[in-house]
């Protein structure tokens, strides 16, 4: 029987030929990630349990990205314990304020993850690097603990659903709407413990921003990972960030899938999820009006500069809203830098928006954003439970940059194609 | 086996409302149990007992990865979850913490807030003492019972190593 590309890859890391759904294996791992807030907790069990040395100090990521710059005492607190477990065990790619950027921008960026690696996050949106042909996946503290000292992991080996993506996206559709159009179709459960391989005529156009948009919702269906192809532009995309050799996967052609699901990228339309669930999907045209009081534009899945590029696009010669407070979040310093660069920056200041430093932030209302009562935001984020971007009767609506940045000049949700000429 | 409380919830419990974000930079576990289930059920953490017994529909504990809300649960006396069905993370992580979970489609239907309920962990039995029925949650693989009883992920993998 064949395989997935998400099977083949940990039959790889687990050293043997071949593996099937349900199989339970021991996988090495090629990088373990955690971060201020998962990392403490991993300390503490690591710690208890007694365990004195890490198993590589050059496969653990610790990015201190959610409540940084340190929002509280007790926030610092956790910093100083994942500082000093850091340097206690010299752990490469430890980033701190300064250098920090939101860990799944950040990982790939500097050249951490390769296709074919295994990956475990404390956090998770570690799905994301399948953009990159990669297995990775969210996993508690725990396991965090675990693979900083084994240097491998149990995994169920996933069945996989096949997501065919079919024709080229149109205008300002984006892959932030593909992946709220398949959870709209699928549910918040549709891909539990199973793996979303995404396949098609269509992937071959969608940018690696996009593709890592794709893959870091995953989760949001309830997937263990979701996972691109490697083509041309994966391979560009790691030129001169690493040296390390790729490993290319592909699923095998009678590989079995649980389901198949087909999406016609031609006809997708800008795409939003409703309070409180992202399967709680509608196309913008469905609910323009909405009256918001925030935008939040960044994240983990949409704070890369191509989101952000867009978004300043839109804005370019536009005003934010009376009444309303957009927050632009660069997800990288490489990123901030570039939106200094090329004007981005200035754009995005001169239409009053805020611009802030890398943070998670107010994704899940840490901090730099929080919601009042009554308040509703449309944010880049990914996701809108009762009360994650604040109190627990504000509402949060998911978009992509385009539609935020609209929604920002007009005050209430908007599609860019609506917006006048500046 | 003695008998607890249910309290009840619906499907797509997520992480969180479990535990809210803005609690999670006091990772203390008393501290977290403190605020467990606020956003949907503000008596919960004020009501809830040792050896009480949380039931919830499909998916729960979808969301982020935080081990923080099974540990909140645990804390907060809960003696085990009865689910439709789990989201992965959260079932790794109360599986690597040693805090007991039961799959049961039946019993998520069936039981309601209030009922008395006693679980046998071992054999996946649970037992709604107010109606007198009893369901059979979905067995563990082998592998994972290991995990369990050798208490956690970590004691499994020492285990291991020195075997």
């Amino acid at each position: 029987m064949g395989m997935t590309m998400t099977q083949k890859i940990l039959a790889d890391a687990a050293g043997l030929s071949s593996v099937k759904a349900g199989d339970l294996i021991e996988a090495r791992l090629s990088l373990v990630l955690g971060n201020d807030v998962t990392t403490p907790v991993a300390v503490r069990v690591f710690e208890e349990a007694g365990l004195k040395k890490v198993f590589d100090r050059e496969k653990i990521a610790i990015v201190l990205d959610h409540y940084t710059p340190c929002k509280d005492i007790k926030s610092a607190e956790l910093c100083t314990t994942a500082r000093s477990f850091a340097k206690k065990h010299q752990i490469k790619n430890f980033f701190d304020v300064g250098q920090v950027g939101i860990e799944h921008a950040l990982l790939p960026e500097k050249g951490l993850v390769v296709p074919g690696d295994v990956i475990i996050g404390a956090d998770s949106h570690t799905c994301t690097y399948g953009a990159l042909g990669a297995f990775s996946t969210g996993v508690g503290s725990t396991d965090m603990a675990a693979g900083m000292a084994m240097g491998l992991n149990w995994f169920k080996v996933p069945e996989a659903i096949k997501v065919v993506l079919k024709g080229s996206l149109k205008g300002y559709v984006s892959g932030k709407d593909i992946i709220l159009h398949l959870i709209g179709l699928i549910g918040v459960d549709g891909a539990l413990y199973k793996s979303l391989e995404f396949t098609g005529e269509g992937v071959s156009s969608l940018s690696m921003d996009d593709r890592f948009t794709i893959a870091n919702m995953a989760i949001e269906a309830g997937g263990k990972n979701g996972i691109f192809p490697v083509d041309e532009k994966t391979l560009e995309y790691l030129k001169g960030r690493t040296d390390r050799e790729p490993k290319i996967f592909s699923a095998d052609d009678d590989a079995v899938y649980a389901q198949t699901v087909e999406i016609d990228l031609d006809t997708l339309e800008s795409t939003v999820s409703l309070p409180h669930l992202p399967s709680n999907t509608k196309t913008v045209s469905q609910v323009k009006g909405i009256e918001i009081q925030q935008v939040v534009i960044g994240s983990c899945t949409n704070g890369r500069f191509t989101d952000l590029k867009i978004a300043a696009q839109i804005l370019k010669g536009h005003k934010v809203a009376d009444g309303v407070r957009c927050i632009v979040i660069p997800a990288t310093q490489e990123i901030y830098m570039q939106c200094i660069e090329e004007g981005l920056a200035k754009i995005f200041i001169e239409s009053g928006c805020a611009l802030s430093t890398p943070t998670c932030g107010p994704c899940l209302g840490g901090h730099m954003g929080i919601l009042d009562a009554g308040e509703t935001a449309v944010a880049t984020t990914n996701r809108n439970f009762v009360g994650r971007m604040g109190h627990v009767d504000s509402k949060v609506i998911l978009a992509s940059p385009a539609v935020a940045a609209a929604s920002a000049v007009a005050g209430e949700i908007a599609s860019p194609d609506d917006l006048k000429e500046a | 086996m003695g008998t607890g409380k249910v309290f009840k919830y619906n499907d797509n419990v997520d992480t969180d409302v479990i535990i809210p974000a803005r609690y999670l930079n006091d990772p203390d576990p008393k501290a977290l149990a403190s605020h467990c289930m606020c956003d949907i059920d503000e008596d919960f953490a004020g009501s809830v007992k040792d050896g009480d017994i949380m039931v919830a529909g499909y998916n729960f504990g979808c969301g982020s990865s935080r081990e923080h809300a099974p540990i909140a649960i645990q804390a907060s006396g809960i003696k085990c979850v009865i689910a439709a069905s789990f989201a992965r993370i959260f079932y790794r992580n109360a599986i690597n913490i040693g805090f007991p979970i039961m799959e049961c489609q039946e019993a998520a239907e069936e039981i309601q807030a209030g009922d008395m309920v006693s679980v046998d962990f071992s054999t996946g039995t649970i037992k709604d003492e107010t109606t007198g029925k009893t369901y059979h949650a979905d067995p563990f693989p082998d592998f994972i019972n290991g995990i369990i009883e050798s208490g956690g992920l970590l004691k499994y993998y020492k285990k291991k190593q020195e075997s």
